[in-house]
């Protein structure tokens, strides 16, 4: 069973984090990581493989420094990596990176069939949390988005996932090979131990670009994408703030306040 | 006149009720259609007529019952039909709510359509004849605005966003029956099984205007985070350490990677604020914090902060707050 985790490097959720004037997440400060989010997708992954005598391929589309996102999924575990790298890629939209993703897939079911594709819920810089539905539809596969839990039954050659909604839960099934994308409640990801890392620098990865991958550059990055930040700005900071030390009435003196500012 | 509708999506329960927020999209769906009609779009089996009162006082002028034979809880097959239904109208735009279900439809749709798509806008304008919707990110701290640049346009929209207001003058919606051509691309994945959560009483917490949320400082104890809520009139939700030591159900989780919300009104109790808890309730209208820790970080995007015991201070809030109530 060979499986491909789509990645992503974003900046560190605990950082600063900014928009640039041409309104895009900044994502050269030097505190990029492995999207927090993808590190399920990568324990899913390996979990599967090693059940189902499998190999997982950990692939990402970013800049330089998003290398570090596949290296991270090599020493948990990864066998190898794919690393798209192009400059017309940059100021992609959700479905633009989806696009690339999706080339760079059938790029490696050529060379060997891929059986699944695993992604995080969603990346924590945009959140849109639309690549892995759009994913599967450029593929041309079915997805089950949102998995809390996820079998694969190789002899049946099915997927099953167990979801929560809003409002409802459901079990999803589709034949592989299939698109999945696994929430933070599927999991506890593995850290990786130091034999792991050291085993990792000797792993593959390979860089390929749009032209490798047969994509049109016009169809993604700032070309293709479908929405232009016209503007952005820190939210401005809150105004006539409270704090106050409960000396025996801060619930009263709460309600009066919450009174006052017409919340109640 | 000529002017093609504006859709939205119609989100609603089992029994046919419309969820709060589609009030929201309809009276945003009239700002923009600048006088062009507004259509609703009903996917499932429920019955549209408990609907069709707050959609007459919305002014919808009609609905589109979509009718399949597959399941319309699968987004796919809700996909085939709004994709049919944007050729068939013409739409230049659709709203939807900004669910997780929603989001699988318009990732569908955007790839089926070539439509631009902006999720969880907080608002919606025409600026220069193009649409401009508005939205919190990074964690609720930057604002943004965004055109679409296609000439259709797909937006989730989050609860909250705009005050909901009927129509100058109501409407008699017809309703008519759409029938889907499902594409086999649907029928793939199988819905097995589907169990809707029951209804807890208190509003939604997705959509709730007041949220009270409990924290590892409850140690386990919601009573008075939930009577507070109650008081308030308002939903409770919890944080990430309160769901995984199973004081409440996962449902209650706010946060990114659970529910985010963004009500008029906030309150954490025994919250630290932690920044994947702010990340899904930064974006709120008003924020109190209690906590007994004068260092948590909540204190610091807390507009009404006490340092206190949230078991003296959140059941003396309650009691003051249904005191002056009672008052008027």
């Amino acid at each position: 069973m060979r499986i491909v985790v789509c990645v992503k490097f974003v900046p560190d959720i605990q950082s600063d984090r900014q928009l640039g004037p041409d309104g895009r997440v900044v994502r050269d400060l030097g505190d990029g990581t492995l999207n927090e989010l993808d590190e399920n997708a990568v324990e899913a992954a390996l979990t599967l493989a090693e059940e189902h005598d499998g190999e997982v391929v950990v692939l990402t589309v970013g800049p330089d420094d998003a290398v570090d996102a596949v290296r991270k999924g090599l020493q948990m575990g990864a066998a190898q990596a794919v690393h798209v790298l192009d400059d017309d890629v940059a100021g992609s939209d959700a479905i633009g990176t989806a696009t690339v993703l999706a080339a760079a897939v059938r790029h490696l079911h050529a060379a060997e069939p891929v059986d699944l594709v695993v992604t995080g819920m969603a990346g924590l810089d945009g959140l849109t949390s639309l690549l892995p539905t759009a994913l599967g539809e450029l593929l041309d596969l079915p997805s089950l988005p949102l998995a809390a839990r996820l079998t694969v039954d190789p002899g049946a050659g099915t997927v099953t996932v167990e979801r929560r909604l809003d409002h409802a839960s459901e079990t999803l099934t589709a034949a592989l090979p299939a698109v999945v994308s696994v929430t933070d409640q599927a999991n506890a990801p593995r850290y990786p131990n130091f034999k792991g890392i050291m085993a990792a620098k000797k792993k593959p990865v390979t860089t390929l670009t749009l032209a490798d991958l047969g994509v049109d550059p016009a169809t993604v990055g700032t070309a293709g994408a479908r929405t232009q930040v016209l503007a952005a700005a820190p939210r401005p900071p809150r105004e006539d703030r409270v704090l106050v030390q409960d000396t025996g009435d801060a619930g009263t003196r709460l309600a009066a306040w919450l009174v006052e500012q017409k919340l109640v | 006149m000529t002017a093609t509708p504006v859709l939205v999506l119609l989100d609603h329960a089992a029994d046919g009720t419309l969820r709060p927020p589609v009030r929201e999209l309809l009276t945003l769906a009239r700002t923009v259609a600048d006088g062009a009609p507004v259509h609703g779009v009903w996917a499932g089996t429920a019955d549209v007529a408990p609907a069709l009162p707050v959609l007459a006082a919305q002014g919808v002028a009609a609905v589109h019952r979509l009718v399949a034979d597959a399941d319309l809880h699968l987004s796919s097959v809700v996909a085939d039909g709004l994709g049919q239904l944007l050729d068939a109208t013409g739409a230049g735009l659709l709203l939807l709510v900004s669910s997780f279900e929603s989001k699988e439809v318009a990732a569908r749709l955007a790839v089926r359509t070539g439509a631009g798509v902006v999720t969880d806008a907080d608002g919606l304008e025409v600026a220069d004849g193009r649409l401009v919707a508005r939205k919190t990110v990074l964690a609720g701290t930057w604002t943004t605005r965004c055109a679409i640049t296609t000439p259709v346009a797909l937006v989730t929209v989050k609860a909250n966003a705009v005050p909901a207001a009927d129509a100058p003058a109501a409407t008699e919606p017809t309703v008519v029956d759409a029938p889907v051509q499902v594409s086999a691309a649907s029928r793939r994945v199988q819905l097995v099984e589907r169990t809707e959560r029951p209804a807890s009483g208190r509003p939604d917490l997705g959509s709730a205007h007041v949220v009270v949320v409990g924290g590892r400082g409850t140690e386990g104890d919601f009573s008075p985070v939930e009577d507070l809520a109650d008081a308030l009139g308002g939903a409770v939700g919890a944080t990430r350490v309160a769901t995984d030591e199973g004081w409440i159900g996962h449902d209650a989780q706010i946060g990114q990677t659970g529910v985010t919300v963004a009500p008029r009104l906030y309150v954490g109790a025994g919250v630290s604020g932690a920044v994947h808890h702010r990340g899904g309730m930064q974006a709120s209208g008003t924020i109190v914090a209690v906590n007994a820790d004068a260092d948590a970080p909540i204190f610091e995007i807390a507009d009404y902060g006490i340092v206190g015991d949230l078991f003296t201070v959140l059941p003396q809030a309650a009691a003051e707050v249904r005191r002056l109530r009672a008052q008027g």
